[in-house]
């Protein structure tokens, strides 16, 4: 086999729908691959069906992003690999075959990934939190979740299994692009060169459009033709692994070496040894070429065996977050706000607020970048920002109260939104761990359309 | 001359965890060399001062011209109990982007931007 076509579909679960039905319309693709959980999104689809037991439990966009695209994929050659199957892979599988019989298409094998749930026996594979050092029975708080990142063999084993759409529970991001390579060009599992390569192929593909211009434009410094109007990336991938990104053509955005620069450290710790389920990629001799317009090839990316263990993403219920803001503006804005945080400050002890953590910002001056922000000049504008973490809800909506108030109680010529239901929000902490790769059993089962 | 860093490279935030990842890359190769030899990891982490609470390791790249800045402790215990309004640390890449580097006089027709 000569080479294969891989879109990107999605890197997000908020991501735009309608340049994967660009990428399935037009794009001439063998593979369009589906990327939509974050690392607290088991832990929070475990929560949310905790209490609404009608959710399924996968992607809440499944079915608009499948009904943008199996028309194009199924009239076409096009496989899929998704993630979207979250904490119900099977559930996201059977929604997903309906979609092909209402489609008109029968006989369509549809493929669920699942098995790294570890949350029962999570406490007898793993001692140690990886980033703290500390036990994993010193975590405070009630576990919710706690998961495996996958490799690609389970997605493997369904396309040796005829399956042409593959949804999966949580994989490694890579991984879901580096199965087809392999599925395609038939790499051994320890043929780490080809893996390294393309699972680093992989990770520039799995944020989408932050390899095609986005998260990239600083005018003046960076421009981005169109940037209304962004692509997500197609790699043409050769036996080798080699590839080359592009986009489609008449869309926005921008490919060059700096776009694949950007996105080939993006969450990278070790350049020299980013560690995938699958192998250990190094990017340090990576070479990067620009072969034209919004083409650039990227070769030479080195692969090492992989590890014994598996990652383990552990989500832990810590409370709650109650936040607001409200603004000031014109001549003296600053030292309203500032009179305002006094008053807040007293207000939070009046009524005992027991917060872990109270932090209150003045946006337009230092709530982003905090003590490193430079000191300002005088803002015209500005808004006071406030944020608790708590350990009940109560505490935090106290949050959100004491703001209310400050309209009418608070200084002069206060701007305050309409009181809102989204102030107060659960915290779930995200934990690592490590599990010997053996335990770790996904499962495959099909389906037909 | 002294020029800002926005001046020579661009850069790109992303995290893990608790820990931001920074990645600086000079807009043209002949920059680089200076942007590695100033742009410490102690000078990356006095930039971060207060918010950055834990070490800050550095990983030099040359084949791409390029400094992968690792900052531990970065996010307020982590994305989901960070009080910052940006919890992700989407913006921290910028603020490097002011720390002054100095570079050869003959480089100045290469500067980007205005």
């Amino acid at each position: 086999m000569g080479s294969i076509r891989i879109g990107a579909g999605a890197a997000w679960w908020g991501d735009r729908i309608e340049p994967a039905a660009w990428n399935a319309e037009r794009g001439d693709l063998d593979w369009l691959v589906f990327e939509t959980m974050a690392e607290a999104t088991v832990s929070a689809a475990q929560v949310r069906r905790r209490r609404d037991p009608a959710f399924p439990g996968y992607d809440t966009y499944l079915d608009d992003r499948m009904a943008a695209v199996l028309p194009h994929c199924l009239a076409g050659r096009t496989r899929i690999v998704s993630n979207q199957g979250w904490i119900n892979p099977e559930g996201a599988a059977d929604r997903i075959a309906w979609w092909c019989r209402k489609l008109g298409h029968r006989g369509v094998r549809v493929a669920a990934v699942d098995g790294g749930m570890l949350t029962d026996r999570i406490a007898s594979l793993a001692d140690r939190v990886l980033e703290t050092g500390a036990p994993l029975s010193d975590l405070a708080g009630s576990m919710v979740s706690a998961e495996a990142y996958l490799g690609i063999e389970p997605i493997l084993a369904a396309l040796d299994d005829g399956a042409r759409i593959v949804v999966t529970s949580r994989v490694a991001d890579p991984s879901l692009f580096l199965a087809p390579m392999v599925h395609a060009f038939g790499w051994t599992l320890d043929d780490w060169a080809r893996l390294g390569q393309g699972a680093g192929i992989g990770h520039l593909l799995e944020c989408g459009a932050q390899v095609t211009g986005g998260y990239f434009a600083d005018p003046g410094y960076k421009d981005v033709p169109d940037p209304w109007n962004l692509a997500f990336p197609i790699a043409e991938v050769a036996a080798d692994g080699s590839a080359v990104i592009g986009k489609l053509a008449g869309t926005g955005g921008r490919i060059d070496r700096r776009t694949v620069k950007e996105q080939l450290f993006y969450e990278v710790h070790d350049p020299g040894a980013y560690i995938t389920p699958d192998v250990v990629v190094d990017f340090t001799t990576t070479r990067i070429v620009e072969e034209g317009p919004d083409r650039v090839r990227v070769e030479g990316i080195g692969g090492r065996a992989r590890t014994p263990t598996l990652k383990v993403s552990i989500g832990i219920e810590e409370g709650f977050v109650g936040e607001d803001m409200f603004f000031y503006a014109g001549p003296g804005a600053l030292d309203r706000a500032r009179l305002a945080a006094r008053i807040l400050e007293e207000r939070f002890r009046y009524v005992q607020l027991a917060a872990d953590d109270l932090r209150i910002d003045f946006l337009g001056v230092n709530a982003i970048h905090g003590p490193a922000s430079p000191p300002a000049a005088e803002p015209y504008e500005v808004a006071l920002r406030v944020a608790a973490r708590t350990r009940t809800r109560e505490e935090a909506a106290k949050v959100g109260r004491e703001v209310d108030a400050m309209a009418v109680s608070g200084v002069a010529m206060t701007g305050k939104r309409v009181p809102h239901q989204d102030r107060v929000r659960e915290v779930i902490g995200v934990w690592s761990a490590l599990v010997p790769r053996e335990a770790v059993r996904p499962t495959v089962t099909i389906r037909e359309s | 001359m002294r020029v800002q860093l926005r001046r020579v490279a661009h850069a790109r935030s992303g995290d893990k965890g608790n820990i931001s990842n920074v990645g600086v890359f000079a807009y043209e190769d002949a920059f680089y060399p200076a942007i590695k030899a100033q742009l410490t990891a102690e000078r990356f982490a006095a930039r971060y001062a207060g918010v950055v609470r834990g070490r800050v390791d550095r990983y030099a790249v040359d084949g791409l011209a390029a400094l992968n800045f690792v900052a531990h402790d970065a996010l307020g215990g982590g994305v989901s109990r960070n009080l910052c309004l940006d919890n992700y640390g989407k913006t921290l890449a910028a603020a490097v982007l002011d720390v002054e580097i100095e570079i050869d006089d003959a480089l100045a027709p290469l500067l980007r931007g205005p």
